[in-house]
């Protein structure tokens, strides 16, 4: 029981030591009274007894689950909050009696931002403790290195954030957005006439996978809607680019004469000395609008929003979703990082990728249940169709694709860094891991092919 | 303007009695005529009022025409009516009411007291295309003050005026575009000399692409200038950023003959520095003393990074002194526990808000626009290096720095307290990196990652400008910021940092000891 709360996680040091304490009376128990007494133990820890006394007797032992987000290095920024949801997530089914009567147990490692640990610990979660799911990886680049353990051990990953696409892996449930579920439908909003009916498009990124192959799609797809191809411009950044004059500069130019947009897939730290450049070079949202898909309440906490209200995002939650169990989601996520005093407590926000990780949690939870089995195979089944109604309302996983219909939603900036949702997609959009611009011949499906195959 | 007013009336009579929608409409519509006669005041209001009905029925036509109404009579006063509106109404009524709205606003701010909103204003009816704005906007231009602003008021109105169906209005719209070498109406023109030099256009269209053509010509010989001197200012900007990162780096590096990793380090303690000023106004201080918080946060920065490198000095450098290689081993190390410190302490909540004055820029000339936080960067990185100038070489201090570093032995036969020189020295340098910190919070983020971001960039210019020359790391920070910026709107941004290191790299193979190089006995010191 020691291992549901993880180690190595700041949860408030005190819980750890009252493990340590109800560790050492638990094991008198243990050669005293076998399970019930372990179960006693347990509940102790967690200041709710009965219940779990009983639900832990009637059950079994735990079912382990494993975390794999960075808590250090530089993707902690973002994983963290991840890892903080995913564990509210297990403590609220736990409270209400665990998953199918058994208590679930996660078992938290930390990669450190690094890509070869990710697979590692993917490996160490996989095979040493056994875990029946695993909740994790934010980059493209963690996900593609994480992958092939998971096919050789079948084991089962939920990826919760927005992706380039271009993966159909019967391992994975991706319950982020995949291209067609964010990018596009953001830049067909800029097309239509309630969008602006933006004309001229500057694909702006960090230089790596995500940007590339998003911007491969958007430009297709814009070659496809008749935009010429001399109001597209296409540009990248290194990593933890600083300078934005240049850039900034080309987009003046770029966007003179109005009916310009940017479409920013920039990168962790360069979208404030971008944003900033921007606005300081008398650029203005009216001028040019940024869309951006990288850039969520969890990312905003960090800027000054001055320079970037105005601008939009795309995704498909925002906190300022005005649904009842939304309202009570990002109450509770609250409330549970200033209860385990996590950094920043209250101040805490709640966005897309947190979302996605936190229905995960219970689209599994569900499965499991249909299935009557923590057992891979039986799970991956029992997953397809299944529906939630999450915080930004009623999602349903796909039939075939491993993938989550969602609803699309595009926010204006707001100065307390929160969204005004200004667009909402009619009903969810299917997901389509093969983009249909870039990649017509291919689809996605383990129900009537072997994953990727060639249509017709 | 009462007769148009009055024909405009009657065409709205006729057109919504024509309109077998709504009878409810016409209806109201004679009423209100009736009451219009009656007295001045309801031949205001009643259209108004008919308008906001209008706005919401389920028929196009009725909707844009109440719109036309709407933009003809009413002023900013109606704007929260039709925001409520627009609140509760389905999508086709709010894309009937959003450029209402707009048309509304900009109306009204373009007498606003803001300059920056009166341009924003003028430059926002553009997009809206309405003939109406070409007169609200040649009258604000008459009475305004600012050029940049009256100059974007008579561009907006040639640029409306370029759609224009009559070919004369057009001309001339053309004409005046080129005059006033209208970045903005480039696109625009290029579109007419597209069309006009096409084998199936007409005369009229020849006629324009002709004018076009020279326009396009003056447009475009001024925005070469424009964009060169653009382009020299953000070189000279990259260029002080580099300059003021690498002084403090260059007087330990050049001076004391220790790499010190954790530069970038200390850049960051001044940055966060900058950022617990803040907190401090904004808890203690009142709102309208906000912005005063950047410059108090100037000595903070300073002398937080200063008693870093104090430590740092006192308990890990003066044991290495000589010792090239562990320097960097030691100093890396301390870097990477001044940066998870930073992750775990302060979190991700540390934006630094730019005081007002810092915001924004300067209309210099048309197509030149100077932001002011790189302006100020580019002062401050002149008045560093007149002061390092002044300290190392017209102060008693900077003596006996200078003889320390040129022959310890001596100097220290000589009475001077070399351990202390040292720690001083080390010191003021960590203290550069703290403003430069400081300095950097205008332009970038505030985050464990900021030193990382430039140390390398630092060492670069310190390393090509020549160990232990001043002059040699300003040369080299003005080369490399100015070649990057240069090189960039060609190659890209990763191209062109990949061309700057492969220039660097064979620029050392070349001249290994740098730009300017130690001469005499102290060349192998």
């Amino acid at each position: 029981m020691d291992k549901n709360l993880p180690q190595d996680s700041p949860i408030a040091t005190e819980e750890v030591t009252a493990t340590e304490q109800t560790g050492s009376s638990r094991r008198e128990f243990l050669g005293q009274s076998g399970r019930v007494a372990a179960g006693f133990g347990v509940a102790a820890l967690l200041g709710n007894l009965g219940n779990y006394a009983l639900s832990y007797a009637a059950g079994g032992p735990p079912i382990k689950i494993g975390v794999l987000h960075s808590l250090s290095g530089t993707m902690a920024i973002s994983e963290v909050s991840l890892r903080d949801v995913v564990l509210m997530a297990v403590e609220e089914i736990n409270k209400a009696g665990g998953v199918m009567g058994r208590q679930v147990e996660a078992k938290v490692v930390d990669p450190a931002s690094n890509w070869d640990l990710f697979a590692e610990k993917a490996k160490q979660l996989l095979l040493e403790d056994k875990v029946s799911v695993v909740f994790g990886c934010w980059t493209s680049v963690s996900r593609k290195s994480v992958l092939p353990v998971f096919e050789k051990n079948n084991g089962l990953l939920f990826y919760p954030v927005q992706y380039e696409g271009e993966e159909c892996s019967r391992n994975v449930f991706y319950t982020g957005a995949a291209v067609n579920q964010q990018a596009a439908p953001a830049v067909e909003y800029l097309m239509s006439p309630e969008g602006g009916g933006y004309k001229k498009f500057y694909l702006l990124g960090t230089d790596y996978v995500y940007p590339r192959t998003t911007n491969k799609i958007l430009r297709a797809m814009l070659l496809a809607k008749k935009v010429p191809a001399s109001n597209i411009e296409e540009e990248y950044t290194p990593f933890h680019h600083q300078d934005y004059q240049t850039i900034c500069g080309k987009i003046k130019k770029f966007a003179a004469g109005g009916g310009a947009a940017v479409i920013s897939t920039i990168n962790g730290d360069s979208n404030v000395p971008f944003y900033k450049e921007f606005g300081n070079q008398g650029l203005r949202a009216e001028d040019a609008p940024i869309m951006a898909f990288s850039v969520a309440e969890d990312e905003l906490r960090g800027m000054d929003t001055s320079a970037l209200v105005g601008h939009l995002a795309a995704w498909n939650y925002y906190q300022s979703v005005d649904t009842p169990q939304n309202k009570k989601f990002v109450a509770n996520f609250k409330a549970y990082c200033k209860k385990n005093k996590l950094p920043d407590g209250e101040n805490r926000v709640t966005d897309d990728p947190i979302e996605a990780a936190y229905f995960g949690v219970y689209v599994w939870k569900q499965a499991v249940e249909k299935a009557g089995s923590i057992e891979v195979d039986a799970v991956r089944k029992a997953v397809y169709g299944q529906k939630f109604l999450a915080p930004g309302g009623q999602i349903m996983m796909d039939e075939a694709n491993q993938h989550t219909h969602k609803p699309v939603l595009i926010g204006e900036i707001l100065k307390n860094g929160q969204f005004k949702v200004i667009h909402r997609s009619k009903g969810l959009v299917k997901p389509e891991p093969w983009s249909e611009y870039t990649n017509p011949e291919k689809g996605c499906d383990w129900i009537s092919h072997q994953g990727t195959y060639q249509k017709k | 303007m009462g007769l148009d007013r009055f024909s405009q009336y009657v065409l709205t009579l006729v057109l919504s009695a024509i309109l077998p929608i709504s009878l409810f409409s016409t209806s109201t519509l004679a009423a209100d005529a009736m009451s219009s006669a009656a007295s001045e005041t309801d031949s205001l209001a009643g259209p108004i009022e008919q308008a906001f009905i209008d706005i919401k029925s389920d028929d196009a036509a009725l909707r844009t025409q109440a719109a036309a109404v709407l933009i003809e009579k009413g002023n900013a006063s109606l704007i929260s009516r039709l925001d409520e509106i627009r609140a509760e109404a389905d999508r086709s009524v709010r894309q009937a009411i959003k450029p209402v709205i707009d048309l509304l606003k900009n109306h009204a701010n373009l007498t606003s007291e803001q300059a920056d909103t009166r341009r924003s204003a003028a430059a926002d009816l553009v997009g809206t295309g309405r003939v109406e704005a070409i007169t609200w906007l040649e009258e604000a231009a008459a009475k305004e003050q600012v050029w940049w602003v009256k100059y974007t008021m008579e561009e907006s109105a040639q640029l409306i005026q370029l759609r224009s169906d009559e070919q004369a209005v057009k001309l001339s719209a053309i004409k005046k575009l080129g005059e006033l070498r209208s970045q903005n109406g480039l696109s625009a023109l290029k579109e007419l000399l597209e069309a006009g030099t096409q084998s199936g256009a007409t005369e009229q269209q020849r006629a324009l692409a002709d004018s076009a053509q020279t326009s396009i010509g003056q447009i475009d010989s001024w925005g070469w200038w424009a964009g060169s001197i653009e382009t020299l200012f953000r070189g000279i900007s990259l260029s002080s950023i580099l300059l003021i990162m690498s002084l403090g780096l260059a007087i330990v590096f050049g001076l004391m003959g220790v790499i010190n990793m954790a530069h970038g380090e200390l850049m960051m303690v001044g940055a966060y520095a900058t950022f617990i000023t803040q907190q401090a106004f904004i808890a203690w201080f009142s709102p309208e003393n906000f912005d005063w918080y950047f410059p108090a946060a100037l000595p903070v920065a300073f002398l937080s990074a200063a008693l870093f490198g104090l430590v740092l000095e006192a308990t890990v450098i003066r044991f290495l002194y000589g010792r090239l290689l562990e320097t960097l081993l030691a100093t890396w190390g301390v870097s990477l526990i001044l940066m998870q410190a930073a992750r775990v302490y302060f979190g991700d909540l540390t934006a630094v808000i730019a005081p007002q004055a810092l915001r924004g820029g300067a209309q210099v000339m048309i197509g030149v626009y100077l932001p002011y936080n790189r302006i100020f960067i580019i002062i401050l990185s002149i008045v560093c290096v007149l002061g390092i100038y002044f300290l190392l070489f017209r102060s008693n201090l900077g003596v006996r720095v200078r003889a320390v570093t040129q022959n310890r032995n001596m100097s220290a036969c000589l009475g001077i307290p070399t351990r202390k020189v040292d720690s001083y020295t080390f010191a003021f340098a960590s203290g550069l990196a703290g403003i430069a910190g400081w300095a950097l919070t205008m332009v970038g983020n505030v985050d464990p990652g900021l030193g990382q971001n430039y140390i390398v960039d630092a060492f670069m210019v310190v390393v090509t400008g020549g160990v232990g020359k001043l002059a040699g790391t300003i040369w080299a920070s003005l080369g490399i910021g100015g070649l990057n910026k240069l090189i960039e709107p060609a190659s890209g941004a990763v191209y062109g940092k990949v061309f700057i290191l492969v220039g660097v790299i064979l620029f050392l193979q070349w001249r290994p000891q740098g730009l300017f190089a130690a001469k005499g006995r102290n060349a192998d010191a």
